[in-house]
């Protein structure tokens, strides 16, 4: 069943990249009485293990969330900022952003802005203060914000910000909750990465630490399947994203003809994703030391990086199936 | 075989950046002429090791396997099929080529044409208005294909004047052509170091098997073969070298200048041929990620001419092929345990 | 096999020797006379039982390719265009040169080397060359003269179970390959049967052979392409009503269509033919002649990858023959 308490309390965290510290104490203490350790590693990676005598899987679900950092405080009170992570102007025009604090801010752009070509040097936040003085004393440079996420969800969709990736960690939280009382012999390593959005810095960390023998990624990925779209095969609705290629990984056909017969096996809806844009923390772990044999579940997105990230309950269900699945198949050993 | 049955058999053979299997399937086979030991690691680059009869310092020979090709990303209604890429294609280059579709129980053919009629505008295709024509309807081509399956590029090689060979896939076949004329040529000579051969993958979408080939192997020093742009009117001198003179030495950051120096001294030692290149960064192979592995590698880069790069005319010289191949040969046997101390020190 | 040596034979616009040769080898003892003109096309005459009215049957054998205009200092060879088509097809290809078909490529400038905007641009033929594997201009000279005719190679292959078949100058080997096994069978009535050169040339060796033979009744065959998508590979053969300049006898036309419907043979039809062929000039040669134009579906005219229905072939065979018995007949227009 979908844990819709849990999702919302999860996307609502502020918690940007190189600021997890919300999320990840909120994931802790979800996840601390199923596992057997554990550990928060340098960058800040929270690391749960469950002990087994199989194969080292490492499950990695980034925590962090776009956002933006303020730049500098013009005398009006106004903020200038720069992009944490992938931030399309468009997608932040006119919406509302959240401090750590709670502080509400507005982004619009400059009266003589070219709408044609909106950059974020031509932006602001308003945060509602008549000067700098006044602004000053809510904030400094360097404080970040997020989308402040508005939920909703209805029988087929869940509409939220920061979808991405709140929802992969949704799944390993579940997945970790779920394997308590179906154990294998695999010994995992459920990660909740940090930075990300930033270059899939805490994966490579965290993966040349734990040295896996098999390394899955859980994220968000796009879809195909609104107007003149149509390059892209991914639908929503019609289950679990195996990824195949992306900029970062071409995932190992091995493991890819895995996940697709496992999925067969145990009947769950999958799609075959091939994205054109964009990468996982698989291509960290797939790179670490001397190779992973590494892979990804998506669950099908429609507007990423956007306050109103939409998937399908139906997707993510069989995503998190597929996951479960797999962490518990004492077969997966004969990959390696 | 001769080598250049073993150049056309390699070049013709599909193996794209991560679906090298079959190319590296060709490849074991020739490098067990020389090698004993031949393993794959995990990211499926293949390593032969040529014992040395020294204390056991390791040099790696890496040449990438893995070609740039696509991969079947949707299907029209009208059954033609659409493709995303695995390394870099100049779109112009695609138009009207026949190709293979690699699908789980057979090879189908099928032809690259514009998804329109073009009309004379001077512009070139773009790739995402690029379709794949099967003759197959969608219901037909759907039972057949799934999305994710491997395309390469159908052609055969052709011999051109002067023992020239064209084909798809000499960027960087051409260049396992030379690690297998050096591993026979070192049969004649007694070295110290031992030689990893290694036929690494996915160099096309970011030199990824070098990184963790360089890793596992750890070697002591480290060779990158691969090829480089081989002159023709359209390109500057200083971006090309010439067809038919030998071997590309680059000189740069990415090089290591005792080796390099060593290379070159070998080279005209033995009278073999070798021409200059310059790149002052990392260079566009294996060799940028083989350096900074682990604490570090010091590395070389040796690089075959090649006509027409990332089209399906690619164009060597067996020359070419050969010299290269015997000038690795020759520098590995003069390195003895002593020198490779002197080489190394900064 | 015949077809293909016919397909890949190099025929170039005004270069098409090989091909004729072919056709005569293959057809001198099977027909009551055949020869050569004064300008490359090949007039075949074959008796039947009756002769009432002059049939002509017609193909022509030429396709694109070009011509060697220069040789430059290093040893590649500059060429022009012999035919009418879209120069983006030639980049990355093999070629053959002249009457010993020397092997060449013609490449691009690497990736690597090009600016962004570069490869958005398509490469026109000043931009390309042929290069054949030599250094410089003196060993290019001792294989290859200026004039010398190139044509675009490419494999022939079979699509989809045999049912397609894949290649070069589908749109005219097939009618001449559909032409000579006609010439070679028994026939109840007489016809004559033309090879025609020049046609991808706009010079059109048709327009002699109709004027030596003035034929009442001609039936051209080519391949059409389906440029407005409203013919399809294995909805069988086409007839078109017309093309550029020409609008061919409607009751031809449409007793064509009848003998279609009563055989049940299934028949495309085609207006939208943006092509000359031979077909226009024996409408007006000589005295005039009732032409009507019957196509394979031919996917990619004017590149070096066509697709032919194995099926529409056989369909057009049939068509073929059915047209002959009603026409030797009694029949008049």
């Amino acid at each position: 069943m979908f844990n819709s308490e849990l999702f919302e309390k999860l996307v609502s965290i502020h918690s940007p990249s190189g600021d997890e510290e919300n999320i990840r104490d909120i994931i802790k203490k979800e996840i601390e009485d199923y596992v057997d350790s554990i550990e928060i590693d340098r960058l800040g990676n929270l690391i749960a293990k469950i002990e087994g005598t199989g194969p080292k899987i490492m499950v990695a679900a980034h925590m962090d969330q776009i956002g933006l950092m303020v730049t500098k405080i013009e005398d009006e009170g106004y903020l200038r900022f720069t992009n944490i992570g992938g931030i399309n102007p468009y997608n932040i025009l006119h919406q509302r952003f959240v401090f750590k604090d709670g502080l509400i801010g507005i982004v619009s752009k400059n009266g003589k802005a070219d709408m044609k070509n909106l950059k974020l040097s031509d932006m602001f936040l308003d945060i509602g203060v008549k000067d700098k003085n006044e602004a000053e004393k809510k904030v400094s440079i360097g404080d970040m914000c997020t989308y402040l996420s508005k939920y909703q969800e209805d029988e087929q969709r869940i509409i939220s910000a920061c979808v991405d990736n709140r929802i992969g960690c949704y799944m390993a939280i579940e997945a970790i909750k779920s394997l308590k009382d179906q154990k294998s012999e695999n010994e995992l390593y459920i990660v909740f990465t940090v930075q990300e959005e930033l270059g899939l810095r805490g994966a490579t960390t965290a993966a040349f630490g734990i040295e896996p023998d098999i390394g899955i990624a859980v994220d968000v990925t796009g879809s195909g399947d609104t107007p003149d779209d149509e390059a892209f095969a991914i639908k929503l609705g019609n289950g679990a994203a195996i990824k195949v290629k992306d900029r970062g990984i071409v995932v190992d056909p091995k493991m890819k003809n895995y996940m697709i017969d496992l999925a067969k096996e145990k009947n769950i809806d999958y799609q075959l994703e091939i994205l054109e844009y964009g990468a996982t923390d698989s291509a960290a772990m797939q790179l670490s030391k001397a190779g992973v044999l590494a892979g990804v579940i998506s669950v099908p997105t429609r507007y990423i990086h956007s306050p109103v990230e939409t998937i399908y309950k139906k997707d993510l269900d069989q995503s998190l199936k597929l996951l479960v699945e797999l962490l518990r198949d004492e077969n997966i050993k004969e990959l390696i | 075989m001769s080598i250049k049955e073993k150049l056309i058999t390699l070049s013709e053979a599909s193996g794209v950046s991560g679906y090298e299997n079959e190319v590296s399937e060709i490849i074991k086979k020739y490098f067990s002429e020389f090698t004993d030991e031949i393993y794959e690691d995990i990211m499926g680059n293949v390593i032969a090791l040529k014992k040395g009869n020294g204390s056991g310092k390791k040099i790696m020979l890496m040449a990438h396997m893995d070609e740039i090709g696509l991969m079947l990303s949707n299907i029209d209604k009208d059954g033609r099929l659409r493709f995303s890429t695995l390394g870099g294609f100049d779109p112009r280059t695609l138009i009207y080529q026949d190709v293979i579709i690699h699908s789980k129980n057979k090879k189908i053919d099928g032809i690259i044409v514009p998804e329109k009629p073009t009309k004379s505008d001077g512009k070139a295709v773009m790739i995402p208005d690029l379709r794949i024509d099967t003759g197959y309807k969608k219901d037909e081509i759907e039972k057949i294909v799934e999305i994710g399956d491997i395309i390469t590029i159908d052609r055969k090689v052709v011999e051109l004047q002067n023992n020239y060979l064209s084909g798809k896939t000499f960027d960087d076949r051409a260049c396992l052509g030379s690690l297998l004329i050096a591993g026979e040529e070192l049969k004649k000579f007694n070295h110290d170091l031992d030689v990893y051969f290694v036929a690494s993958v996915e160099e096309e979408v970011g030199t990824r098997g070098a990184a963790t080939g360089a890793y596992g192997i750890n070697p002591d020093m480290a060779i990158a073969i691969d090829v480089t742009f081989g002159r023709t009117l359209e390109l500057a001198e200083e971006e090309s070298v010439e067809m038919d003179k030998g071997v590309g030495f680059t000189l740069g950051g990415n090089i290591h200048h005792g080796m390099r120096k060593f290379l070159m001294k070998t080279a005209e030692e033995y009278s073999l041929p070798y021409q200059i290149e310059i790149t002052p960064g990392p260079t566009g192979t294996d060799a940028r990620s083989i350096q900074i592995t682990r604490q570090g590698i010091p590395t070389i880069l040796m690089s075959v001419p090649l006509r027409y790069m990332h089209t399906s005319t690619e164009t060597i010289s067996e020359k070419d092929v050969i010299s290269t191949g015997k000038l690795i040969a020759r520098f590995i046997a003069e390195i003895d345990d002593e020198r490779l101390e002197e080489l190394l020190c900064y | 096999m015949l077809l293909n040596k016919l397909i890949e034979a190099s025929a170039v616009s005004g270069q098409e020797e090989e091909v004729r040769k072919i056709i005569i080898e293959e057809l001198k003892d099977h027909v009551d006379s055949i020869e050569s003109d004064k300008i490359g096309n090949i007039i075949v005459y074959k008796k039947g039982k009756s002769e009432k009215k002059k049939i002509l049957i017609s193909a022509a054998m030429d396709e694109i390719g070009g011509i060697v205009n220069k040789i430059n200092s290093d040893g590649t060879l500059k060429f022009t265009k012999a035919g009418f088509f879209d120069e983006r097809i030639l980049v990355s290809k093999i070629v053959n040169i002249g009457k010993n078909s020397l092997k060449g490529v013609i490449g691009a400038k690497p990736i690597h080397l090009q600016k962004a905007d570069e490869r958005k641009k398509a490469l026109s033929i000043n931009q390309l060359y042929v290069d054949i594997g030599v250094s410089s201009k003196e060993e290019a000279a001792k294989l290859v003269e200026i004039g010398d005719y190139i044509s675009i190679c490419s494999e022939t292959k079979d699509f989809n179970q045999n049912d397609i078949i894949k290649g070069k100058a589908l749109d005219s080997r097939i009618p001449c390959h559909m032409l000579i096994e006609l010439l070679k069978s028994d026939l109840d009535y007489s016809i004559y049967g033309a090879f025609t050169v020049m046609d991808k040339v706009m010079i059109f060796g048709s327009r002699c052979v109709g004027a030596r033979i003035n034929p009442d009744y001609t039936i051209v065959l080519d391949g059409t392409d389906n440029k407005l998508g409203t013919t399809e590979l294995g909805k069988g053969p086409i007839i078109n009503l017309k093309e550029i300049r020409a609008v061919f006898d409607r009751d031809f036309v449409n007793t064509v269509i009848d003998i279609a419907d009563k055989k049940d043979i299934e028949l495309q039809i085609s207006t939208d033919e943006n092509r000359i062929t031979g077909a226009d000039l024996y409408q007006i040669a000589s005295e005039g002649s009732k032409v009507i134009k019957l196509s394979v579906p031919c996917k990619y005219v004017g590149t070096p990858v066509n697709l032919v229905s194995r099926k529409d072939i056989k369909a057009l065979n049939k068509l073929i023959n059915e047209i002959i018995s009603v026409l030797g007949g009694n029949y008049s227009v």
